[in-house]
């Protein structure tokens, strides 16, 4: 099945890469062809978007349905620290609030996930062993992703090495806004390959930031996330948290859009994870809002939606301990992180 | 064109949070006469989620309040002082409304509470000497003792005394460097909504002070059970209410300030029985060099 015109291509200049699903396995057959497959996709509507998702954040959310939503938003935190001065202690201290986010309740659920570099991957999954977190580590020259294949390759084996069952990374911006678009994708394919072990266990899920913020326009943001689904990516996420802006709702809701057209057309379930901006329970709420209405409950779980934070935690168990105790809390009833 | 022929230009009276004017989240507001029941305006009536943003708002400005050095908390103080002075005429205007005061009873009441401001400034950088110190002690310590502010303090405004009382119980919580959150006057709240203007224009960061309009018996219970409140001054609670305020402030072991049975006469000198609730006491042992 063919999706466009494609003069340039010349006969057997397939690469030699991992194809697509179909019905797009012929869409990587040249760079002219995947872009003008890219440039092809149905462009976004950026005022629409954005009523879309100002109409959705009116919903009021009280009760037991908010208290379902907190507990559902704090099963899928992929709790993350990515600053220069993390240390081993700082990671065993997030590994142990993963473990236990509220210790004056034990009934509050664990977050999904503990998000930090790859090389203090192991301190936590030294710490997180049998409790079925996940360990996710940052690689491929994250954050800027500026670095040559042969780095961002060792980098992500190195995590995989260290323990990491989740593997965020970053794309080549400098690639994608240059338009050459089949060297983001290969990279990609590259990255997951490299994503299985060497002793032939499971291979480690692979996150594609697309680092939004650095995108521009909607219409980027739509072509990115085909880049990472046609390329294998478990997830994809929207930001490093190390740009701003990061995860707005109108990217949220491009990106779900682009997993939701994806399974109906290839069958496959593409997770999402918004990552940087979410500090509220509200903006989480929002969130959880916009997948009900626009890819249905499957997404609903922390297999397939995760939300990238640190600050969001907390604020969650604030509000828990709110609907819990009736009256409100403060910062002095949460841990400093 | 001048003259009758005017539009009316009404304003649109507002709770001060954080710094800026907003009107309460929950849309509400109520109308308030003056003392003869002649419409004043509509005012924002706060919700309990207007209380817990105020308590956000001043928990945020607390470390610059607190760290401000004493001198400098003084300054700003009399800086609003002074723009007060500028309000004067506004102020006189509308707690003569408020209070059904005759203008020269009006312009007591504004003078002594401009004054009240002066006062109390001039006691930011006084206290540690007054209630600090150093204390003998059997060892070879130095050992000294310093006030420090509690925190955000809820304060409950008398009902009666929409200005001097109002500033009566505000002040000392700024000045010994806790940050307010304070519900005003129900019946009587349109000088608190100018001061809050005369606030926001008198370099007090903002959220240093919070002004909710809006009715104590409503607000009362949610920041005296907030654990994120360090201290409540009950003067403006409804006496029957009162003792389930403090009760539930126990909870987390707030610093109160019981309502007295009926409002105190506010022109008489204050004291130091307003300052001294909202502070904690901080010791130190610093060992003695031979």
């Amino acid at each position: 099945m063919t999706h466009v015109l494609d003069p340039d291509a010349l006969p057997g200049a397939t690469p030699a890469v991992h194809a697509p699903l179909p019905p797009y396995d012929d869409v990587i057959r040249s760079d002219s062809a995947f872009r003008a497959f890219l440039h092809g996709l149905p462009g976004v509507d950026q005022v629409g978007a954005e009523a879309r998702v100002a109409q959705l954040g009116t919903r009021s959310i009280k009760t037991t349905s908010k208290a379902w939503a907190i507990d559902t938003a704090i099963s899928m935190v992929d709790l993350t620290t990515l600053e220069g001065a993390d240390t081993p202690g700082k990671v065993r201290s997030l590994a142990a609030k993963a473990k236990q986010p509220d210790p004056s309740d034990p009934t509050t659920p664990r977050v999904a996930a503990v998000c930090v570099y790859g090389d203090l991957a192991g301190v936590a999954r030294d710490a997180l062993v049998g409790t079925g977190i996940h360990v996710a580590a940052v690689a491929t020259a994250f954050p800027s992703g500026r670095a040559s294949r042969a780095v961002k390759i060792a980098d992500v084996r190195d995590a995989v090495e260290n323990g990491a069952d989740e593997i965020d990374m970053v794309i080549d911006r400098g690639a994608f806004l240059t338009g050459r678009y089949l060297d983001v994708y290969e990279e990609i394919v590259a990255v997951k390959e490299a994503c299985s072990r060497p002793d032939g266990g499971a291979p480690a899920h692979l996150k594609v930031i697309l680092e939004t913020g650095e995108l521009k326009t909607l219409d980027n943001v739509r072509r990115a996330s085909w880049i990472a689904m046609l390329a294998g990516g478990d997830f994809i996420k929207t930001s490093t948290g190390k740009v701003t802006p990061a995860a707005t709702l109108p990217v949220s809701l491009v990106m779900l859009e682009a997993v939701r057209d994806f399974r109906i057309a290839t069958g496959r379930q593409i997770g999402f994870k918004p990552a940087g901006g979410i500090k509220t329970t509200k903006d989480a709420v929002k969130h959880l809002v916009l997948i009900n209405e626009t890819v249905g409950p499957d997404w609903l779980h922390a297999d397939w939606f995760r939300f990238g934070a640190s600050s969001l935690l907390n604020d969650l168990l604030l509000q828990r301990q709110k609907l819990r105790t009736g009256h409100y809390s403060g910062p002095d009833y949460v841990t400093v992180d | 064109m001048i003259g009758n022929d005017r539009l009316a230009v009404r304003k649109t009276y507002k709770l001060y949070v954080n710094g800026a004017f907003p009107r309460s989240e929950s849309g509400r507001t109520y109308e308030v006469t003056d003392a003869k029941g002649h419409f004043q305006g509509n005012v924002a009536w706060a919700s309990r989620k207007d209380a817990r943003d105020a308590v956000v708002a001043a928990r945020g400005a607390f470390a610059k309040w607190s760290g401000a050095t004493a001198y400098n908390r003084g300054q700003v103080l009399y800086r609003v002082a002074e723009v007060m002075e500028g309000r004067h005429v506004q102020f006189c205007d509308e707690v003569a409304h408020a209070e059904g005061l005759s203008t020269s009873k009006a312009r007591a009441a504004v003078d002594a509470a401009i004054d009240r401001w002066v006062w109390y400034a001039g006691w930011t950088d006084k206290l540690a000497a007054v209630l600090g110190g150093s204390n003998p002690v059997a060892g070879p310590y130095f050992d000294f003792s310093t006030p420090e502010p509690s925190g955000v303090v809820a304060v409950l405004a008398p009902q009666q005394s929409s200005l001097l009382g109002l500033v009566s119980v505000l002040a000392p919580v700024l000045a010994t460097g806790n940050t307010a959150v304070v519900v005003t006057s129900k019946e009587r709240p349109i000088p608190a909504v100018t001061l809050g203007e005369v606030l926001a224009t008198s370099d007090v960061p903002g959220g240093v002070v919070n002004l909710l309009t809006g009715d104590a018996e409503e607000l009362g219970p949610w920041l005296a059970e907030h654990a994120d409140v360090d201290g409540i001054d009950l003067t403006g609670a409804p006496v029957s209410r009162a003792m389930e305020f403090e009760r539930e402030a126990a909870g987390t072991i707030k610093r109160v300030i019981r309502p007295p049975a009926t409002e105190p006469d506010w022109t008489a000198d204050p004291g130091l029985t307003r300052m001294t609730p909202f502070l904690e006491t901080k010791t130190v042992w610093h060992p003695m060099g031979v």
